[in-house]
């Protein structure tokens, strides 16, 4: 089909090059993956913020945006995701194709130059990061921490998480806990960025109008990592409980929000994986999806009803907004939803429409350079059980009886509900 | 067919303004899998007071209404629209904004049926009342859900700000009391004044076929009878230059504050060249002032005052405009003074140098570049300024006439203490009785 990747795997840093003439600019990704642990999941979260604030070449960052600026508004961002049990620092730089400029001075070299400036020659004092990036970039998180449980839709979120998860570390969230930032201190995060630079799995992306043995040739000369051993972490999906568990919580808020966390038993690569997102769709991926038609459309209870996989952990998520005094009966209905498909209540439509719009949404996502390297990684992450060529197949392939037998593996874990005060 | 080259970026766009008025522009992307349409109609949640097709009075409808009316589009006397697109492999949606309501869907297979869908379900309404009781519960939960959202709720609050009467500062999707008196025949009344062909735009980017598509457009509409429509009479009540309030604040569930800072734009019957010069200027000025290049951004943030929240932002249409400056803050009133007194120090005496304006020209270039790679940005942004007589590929050989003078010119216009508004988002006193 489409995105053919060409990969060199060297010792626990892979290169992959997508050679496309799709894109006007080109964008380079590094990802750095490492165990999602409590002992340095702040440390790591701080680390990508402190090391692109400012470099000893660009020693404040006016001049290090004005230097990207320069380069026709080149991007630098970074990111901290968790994947699994993975949690993952990513640093991505995007930089126009000097074909469509009048100036056509080469730019793609730049930005590796930048990555390799961010991640290798961080502004230092004595056996520590500078001590001012340091306490600024410390700050930051905080406030970071504390505007995201601001946000009702995502403090929900992540607390059916930590509900649902506890005692296990995918419960941590991939931005730290804001209890453990004022104990690092800029030699802690010194040690931690060595580590992360000698021990983490590397994957390095390139998607554009490039040349694979370029790429080589600037990984070479300017991201010269070391060897490592190969990356090892065993996700743990089997955690089942005894009973269900629900979690109620008051603030004042005008919508309730019902949260439901499903475990499913089933990984990226798994036999069934394909199968299960193919229910997902149908229990509600898409507004086609049971839950949009039976909550919002049939009820009116909700404006979005919703759910959405983890692929790496095992897990699914039923999010919603629901008037307070309406959760129970929303509860009933996102059950019944499930119930229905585990019995076997699926039409073909059903099926048809959800393979139509997971091929397209697969193939919208693949538009997009961003899109492209997530999909790339996600299967990179665990030994490519699969190529996208092959994922295509497996969606035309499935069975409304695979599907079923899929859904009867999914055990209700935690029910979180975030509701007003007023009603009690 | 008119078709318009741009050599530089390497992109190519055709055009036709069909019999009854519909205008349809398609942008080939061939390197793509997907194809974007949008379909768009001039008419937002501003356009709240006008004279209804074939009446003579002004008439004034519900707040919420052109929203609602988008969400009631979709479904029909068969069922629901979704499914139509789902069928098909498509996925479809609709936004409402202050001046556009446009419906759009993208997918990689089946495109010219889910062309044809797009079109015909956004001009065959269908609306009973019992639909629309129905939609009301919906839309409820939406309402509420932005009402619980402390950013959504920073942005509006410094809209409120501003203005004494435009409907600008009506939230879009109204409040659950305005919406509950919608009826059918406001949907009607607001789909018939306000959806005809002479008042909407098709935009189709992606793999396709120029030719194709407009024949097939052309075709659709030559099925369908449209009266010709005279002008549509909105009106807005006369509005002040200056600000309805100095300052307001909200308390809600939230840990950090939060402070937006807006400024009132003037002139605001600008269209064209003059209206795209206008944007580009201030906001030009706004990234050399507080962009991550500016002194004033490292010395917020070194303070404090500001964190990677910050944004900021001018645009403006007919009848309205504002920047609008703000994010998360250990210190509100610090940051707004801080802010204005820069904003009122720049406006008095221009300090921006010949290279900040070529760094930010460069910046901008390569921003547009990064853009054009987003079908869904060509589509959106294009229907923006056409709607606002500009040409989006216009954008960057405009700014890179825009000279020191003109952003000094602009600024000094702007930022004037009597145009200046904050609203702050503060955390809720503790509560004695928990």
């Amino acid at each position: 089909m489409t995105i053919q990747p060409k990969t060199v795997k060297n010792e626990g840093f892979s290169i992959h090059t997508i050679e496309t003439k799709q894109f006007k600019t080109n964008q380079v990704v590094v990802k750095f993956r490492a165990p999602l642990q409590k002992e340095n999941v702040t440390a790591r979260a701080l680390l990508p913020y402190i090391l692109q604030s400012r470099t000893k070449r660009w020693p404040t960052t006016a001049s290090f945006r004005t230097h990207l600026d320069d380069l026709y508004g080149a991007t630098a961002n970074v990111d901290v995701t968790k994947k699994g049990e993975s949690h993952i620092l990513s640093f991505s730089v995007d930089i126009a194709n000097e074909r469509y400029l009048k100036d056509t001075t080469p730019l793609t070299k730049e930005a590796f130059t930048v990555l390799a400036e961010i991640l290798f020659n961080p502004l230092t004092e004595g056996d520590g990061f500078s001590a001012k990036v340091v306490e600024q970039e410390k700050r930051s998180l905080k406030q970071r921490l504390e505007a995201a449980r601001d946000d009702k839709m995502k403090y929900a979120t992540q607390r059916l998480i930590e509900e649902m998860c506890e005692g296990e570390p995918f419960a941590l969230h991939p931005n730290g806990l804001i209890g453990e930032i004022d104990a690092l201190t800029p030699e802690i995060l010194y040690q931690t960025y060595k580590q992360m630079l000698s021990e983490d799995a590397i994957d390095l992306y390139v998607v554009g109008d490039v040349e694979h043995e370029d790429i080589l040739e600037f990984c070479q000369e300017l991201l010269p990592f070391q060897t490592r051993p190969p990356y090892e972490n065993e996700n743990k999906t089997s955690v089942q409980k005894a009973e269900s568990k629900k979690i109620v919580e008051r603030q004042s808020v005008k919508q309730g929000k019902l949260n439901i966390g499903y475990r499913t038993e089933t990984v990226y690569g798994d036999e069934d994986y394909v199968p299960l997102i193919m229910m997902n769709g149908i229990l509600g991926g898409f507004p086609h999806s049971k839950l949009f038609i039976n909550v919002r459309e049939k009820e009116s209870l909700a404006y979005y009803a919703a759910s959405r996989i983890e692929s790496h952990k095992g897990l699914i998520f039923i999010m919603s907004g629901v008037d307070p005094g309406k959760i129970d009966r929303a509860s009933t209905i996102i059950q019944e939803q499930l119930s229905a498909i585990q019995e076997g209540s699926i039409s073909d439509k059903e099926v048809d429409q959800t393979r139509a719009v997971m091929k397209n949404q697969m193939l919208e996502t693949l538009d997009a350079a961003r899109g492209i390297i997530e999909v790339l990684y996600q299967s990179d992450i665990c030994g490519n059980p699969f190529t996208i060529d092959e994922w295509f197949e497996k969606v035309e392939a499935v069975t409304k009886e695979q599907i079923i037998n899929v859904s009867k593996k999914i055990m209700l874990d935690t029910t979180y509900i975030l509701t007003g005060k007023e009603e009690a | 067919m008119e078709k318009k080259k741009y050599d530089q970026l390497q992109e190519e766009l055709y055009f036709e303004k069909l019999e009854n008025g519909l205008s349809v522009y398609v942008l080939p992307k061939p390197e793509f899998s997907k194809t974007y349409a949008t379909f768009t109609t001039k008419y937002g949640s501003i356009d709240d007071h006008f004279i209804p097709l074939g009446e003579s009075k002004l008439v004034k409808v519900p707040d919420g209404i052109a929203h609602f009316l988008e969400h009631k589009m979709f479904e029909k006397e068969d069922g629901d629209v979704f499914q139509r697109f789902s069928e098909k492999g498509a996925s479809a949606n609709a936004f409402t904004s202050f001046t556009r309501t446009a419906y759009l869907f993208s997918s990689t297979s089946n495109v010219s049926e889910n062309l044809s869908t797009l079109i015909d379900f956004v001009q065959a309404p269908y609306f009973t009342e019992e639909t629309v009781e129905k939609e009301k519960g919906i839309i409820g939960q939406e309402i509420t859900m932005y009402d619980d959202n402390a950013d959504w709720r920073l942005y509006f609050g410094a809209i409120q700000n501003m203005f004494h009467h435009h409907p600008v500062k009506v939230d879009i999707a109204g409040t659950v009391e305005s919406i509950s008196k919608i009826t059918k025949d406001h949907l009607y009344q607001c789909y018939n004044t306000f959806y005809h062909p002479s008042n909407m735009l098709l935009f189709v980017v992606g793999s396709v076929n120029p030719e194709e598509i407009v024949k097939q457009v052309r075709a659709i509409q030559d099925g369908k009878s449209f009266k010709p429509q005279p002008p549509i009479e909105r009106h807005v009540e006369e509005e002040p230059s200056h600000v309805f309030k100095e300052h307001a604040q909200l308390n809600m569930d939230v840990q950090v504050p939060k402070c937006m800072i807006g400024m009132k734009a003037s002139n605001v019957d600008l269209k064209g060249d003059a209206l795209l010069r206008r944007e580009l200027a201030v906001n030009a000025a706004l990234d050399i002032l507080f962009g991550r290049t500016s002194e004033n951004y490292t010395s917020l943030f070194e303070e404090g005052l500001i964190d990677d929240s910050f944004t900021f932002d001018f645009s403006q249409e007919q009848g309205f405009g504002f920047a609008l400056l703000g994010g998360n803050t250990r210190n509100p009133d610090k940051l707004t003074e801080t802010i204005k007194s820069i904003l009122t120090r720049e406006a008095q005496n221009s300090t921006i140098t010949e290279e900040q304006l070529n760094s930010v020209k460069r910046k901008n270039i390569g921003g547009f570049l990064r853009s054009l790679n987003s079908p869904e940005f060509i589509a959106n942004q294009f229907t923006r300024y056409a709607f606002n007589d500009m040409d989006l590929f216009e954008a960057v050989p405009a700014l890179e006439t825009l000279t020191k003078d003109d952003i000094a010119a602009a600024l000094s216009d702007l930022a004037r203490p009597e145009k200046m508004t904050s609203f702050y988002i503060l955390p809720k006193e503790k509560e004695e009785s928990e």
